[in-house]
């Protein structure tokens, strides 16, 4: 049966095989010119408050390793997918759809052993590509990865103002809900529950292109209601307040338009955390109504009248600035530290592990079912 | 060898897709060290019998066993029953070589010689994927695979429906040559009776879900008879003589029955069936409703 | 060694033409004792038709005692037909031809002889039961 397996397998391992290794060479060859500029930047002899050394770095990173950094991920989310969808999809589906299941099931092997053989041997050739893939990807990006959790950034980051590092473009940190995926063994659980997904859908289906597309459907939104339901909740999430200055944030009129521009700055410099939600509170712990948080930091919707520049006799900032300190506003930041990537990279791939191994004994228990002739 | 054990038994055998019952009150047992025919025109319930006895459905009602055995219960049963689809199928993608290794590979009995013969016999090229072969040749390589499988019994669904006539030819030759050697029990069905009737010598016959009759063949012939005479009414007969079809033209009546006794009756000439007509006479619209007794014919 | 062929249209069942070509070749002298009828696998296998036929086939002719099967090895043919039946054959022949060609004289068709031969036979039958 092992030998059936992989013979019926080698088409799509060959493919692989080929794909990995443009994926190896490519990678390989990028991370010697990131290693030579990390040195540089004297990263690597730094040791504490190295972030304007981060950032000097990843300036330095080229288009074409910031297209990586990017298309690694890519690579990342989409690898599990690809597995479901041509490994999972088409293991039991296209031999029911094709017929050949009349010789399989009649051989002197059981159905229940035929399942299982290959369930978890291409099953196993799925995890271990994603597995490998994570390997590289994270080699690769480690330089990277290491400027980013020093607190340095790239040109398009606003840096230490309470503002929570966003996917902007380039220099993200791990925990970031997209990134998660494409780092540390998530890959793998990802890998695991889209071939157990594709297997099952095609088991149902017993026709392979609906269950390719029903598989895409059914990993697609597990891969968005995941980091946005239920991971911040895996663990629970800390939390920080801290008052926000008035002192060294801008306050000013633009006379033209006599709009005010009031920033205020918070204090909040956590590098490397995922910032599940930012919120300006009043001392009693409300959110004041006419405050929004923006990327840009607090914005107010209604000006203080203090802050509202009288038509004729321009604009007196130290009013304001006493208006807004009275106000005694602080900044309140739900957030999960740098520190929890790897529990919650244990906890949801273990939860993935979990979802497999129940799809695993659907697919068996259906197979068994003879309902086809 | 035993020959005690019947090669399949079904006992009020049924299978119901929603309303529509595609075997119905099926009990029969064909013996082993036969070649039993299954006939009976398309949709009659070949197909859903057959998947029924190598366990790829589960019955509705009744019970079936093959050798003696519950249908696909282990391993031990599926080494002791060959099967060959309908439409004969094999892998597209692998070679014939590849079908044997999954042979070998998957069956503890296999003969890696027979089938390595087989091959060579047939002319086969191993390296040939079996997409590219013809249909003659993809039905050999299925047959192929279930005989090396040294089965005890082997069923085949229609294999030679869409094969030509020399194909058809070389595929029988090869099934008796094997049956004969391996003495192989077959359930072999078809539609048509002529494809049966040079090789089997038990016979079942399935109409609309139900069958009809069975029995060996020998028996069949010798006990139907084509009676023709002056007219006169079905219902005349003598009781020991079951009416299965009748017509009438002018002053002539023809009938078929089923006798175990001679017919020595002078007024009318009798004449043996052929296996074909005694087939087609079962098949017929006035060959009985299915509240009719179903008629079995002992040794 | 013999080969069987089969017509499939002659409504005479297979295993009694098997028996007929081994009577036949006999008394052609095609098959003499000690010959070895072709195996069972062999005929079924050429024929394509169910190995039991040629099993009763077979059987039949060691009951007429034309030949006797050897287990693991064979069937072999037992009984020459001497030459002295095959000059009777000849002769029966030829006084056969000529009735025929008196019985064409007398304005029977084929089917009338075939019908005043059977109504002989089965009145000879009788006599030798009684």
């Amino acid at each position: 049966m092992i030998w059936l397996t992989w013979r019926q397998f080698r088409p799509q391992a060959i493919a692989a095989a080929g794909g990995m290794a443009v994926v190896v060479i490519v990678l390989a060859v990028s991370r010697l010119g990131l290693a030579s500029a990390y040195t540089a930047a004297g990263l690597s002899a730094c040791h504490a408050h190295c972030a304007t050394a981060a950032s000097i770095f990843l300036d330095r990173v080229g288009n074409f390793d910031k297209f990586l950094d990017f298309g690694t991920v890519l690579l990342l989310l989409l690898a599990p997918a690809l597995m479901g969808l041509f490994w999972g999809a088409p293991l039991i589906a296209r031999e029911v759809a094709e017929g050949t299941h009349r010789i399989a099931w009649n051989q002197s092997v059981t159905r229940t052993r035929w399942t299982i053989v290959k369930l978890g041997l291409v099953g196993l050739a799925a995890i271990s590509t994603a597995g490998l893939l994570s390997l590289m990807v994270t080699w690769w990006a480690s330089p990277i990865d290491a400027a980013s959790l020093a607190g340095g950034s790239a040109q398009a980051g606003t840096g230490g103002n309470g503002v929570h590092i966003t996917f902007n473009g380039f220099g993200e940190a791990r925990l970031d809900p997209v990134i998660f995926d494409a780092r540390g063994v998530a890959p793998l659980g990802y890998a695991a529950l889209a071939f157990a997904l594709g297997v099952t859908v095609g088991v149902l289906l017993r026709r392979t292109l609906p269950a390719m597309a029903l598989t895409l459907v059914a990993f697609v939104a597990i891969q968005v209601l995941m980091p946005n339901f239920v991971r911040p909740h895996l663990l629970p999430p800390a939390h920080f307040t801290a008052p926000l200055s008035t002192q060294h944030g801008q306050v000013g009129t633009n006379v033209g338009t006599g709009i005010t521009d009031i920033q205020l700055t918070g204090s909040f410099a956590k590098p490397g955390a995922w910032v599940l939600s930012d919120t300006v509170i009043t001392p009693s712990g409300a959110q004041p109504s006419d405050i929004i948080m923006t990327p840009a930091g607090p914005e107010f919707t209604v000006l203080p009248r203090a802050c509202t520049p009288t038509p004729g006799s321009g604009f007196n900032p130290v009013p304001c600035r006493e208006t807004l300190a009275a106000m005694h506003l602080r900044q309140a930041v739900t957030y999960q530290p740098a520190s929890r990537f790897w529990p919650l990279q244990w906890i949801e791939t273990g939860i993935y592990l979990l979802l497999t191994a129940g799809l695993g004994w659907v697919c068996v228990w259906q197979v068994r079912r003879r309902r086809t002739p | 060898m035993s020959s005690t054990t019947a090669a399949i038994e079904a006992h009020g055998l049924g299978k119901r897709y929603g309303h529509r019952w595609a075997l119905a009150d099926c009990t029969l047992t064909i013996p082993a060290g036969h070649v039993a025919g299954l006939v009976g025109p398309n949709g009659a319930g070949k197909t859903t019998l057959i998947s029924l006895a190598t366990g790829m459905l589960a019955p509705t009602t009744g019970t079936i066993e093959v050798l003696g055995g519950l249908p696909a219960s282990g391993p031990g049963q599926l080494a002791r029953v060959g099967y060959v689809a309908q439409d004969t199928p094999t892998y597209a993608g692998l070679s014939v070589a590849d079908h044997l290794r999954l042979g070998a590979h998957l069956n503890p009995r296999w003969d890696a010689g027979l089938a390595r013969r087989r091959i060579e016999q047939l002319s086969l090229d191993p390296k040939q994927k079996a997409g590219r072969l013809s249909g003659g040749q993809r039905a050999q390589l299925a047959l192929t695979l279930a005989l090396a499988k040294r089965p005890e019994l082997l069923i085949l669904d229609e294999p030679i429906a869409s094969l030509d006539p020399v194909a058809r030819r070389e595929f029988l030759q090869v099934l008796m040559h094997v049956t004969a050697e391996q003495e192989l029990s077959v359930v072999m069905s078809s539609h048509l009776v002529a494809d049966l009737e040079r090789v089997a010598d038990y016979l079942v016959v399935l109409v609309a879900s139900r069958v009809r009759i069975d029995g060996e063949v020998d028996d069949l012939l010798a006990t139907h008879h084509l009676l023709t005479g002056p007219r006169r009414a079905a219902a005349t007969l003598p009781a020991s003589q079951q009416v299965i079809t009748d017509s009438h033209a002018g002053r002539q009546s023809t009938f078929l029955v089923r006798s175990s006794e001679p017919i020595i009756d002078p007024a009318w000439t009798a004449e043996e069936v052929s296996l074909e007509d005694l087939v087609l006479a079962y098949m017929g619209p006035s060959s009985g409703s299915p509240q009719e007794q179903r008629l079995e014919v002992h040794q | 060694m013999i080969d069987f062929h089969l017509n499939s249209r002659s409504g005479v069942a297979p295993y009694l033409q098997l028996i007929r070509q081994v009577r036949q070749a006999l008394q052609l002298g095609l098959l003499r004792e000690g010959d070895q009828l072709p195996t069972v696998k062999d005929v079924a296998g050429s024929l394509a038709i169910n190995p039991n036929t040629v099993l009763k086939a077979y059987r039949s002719l060691e009951y007429e005692g034309l030949a006797a099967a050897k287990p693991g090895v064979g069937t072999f043919v037992t009984k020459t037909v001497s030459d002295q039946s095959v000059v009777a054959h000849q002769r029966l022949s030829m006084e056969l031809s000529a009735w025929i060609g008196r019985a064409q004289q007398a304005g029977l068709d084929f089917e009338d002889m075939e019908a005043l031969f059977q109504r002989a036979a089965r009145a000879a039958a009788q006599e030798e039961a009684v």
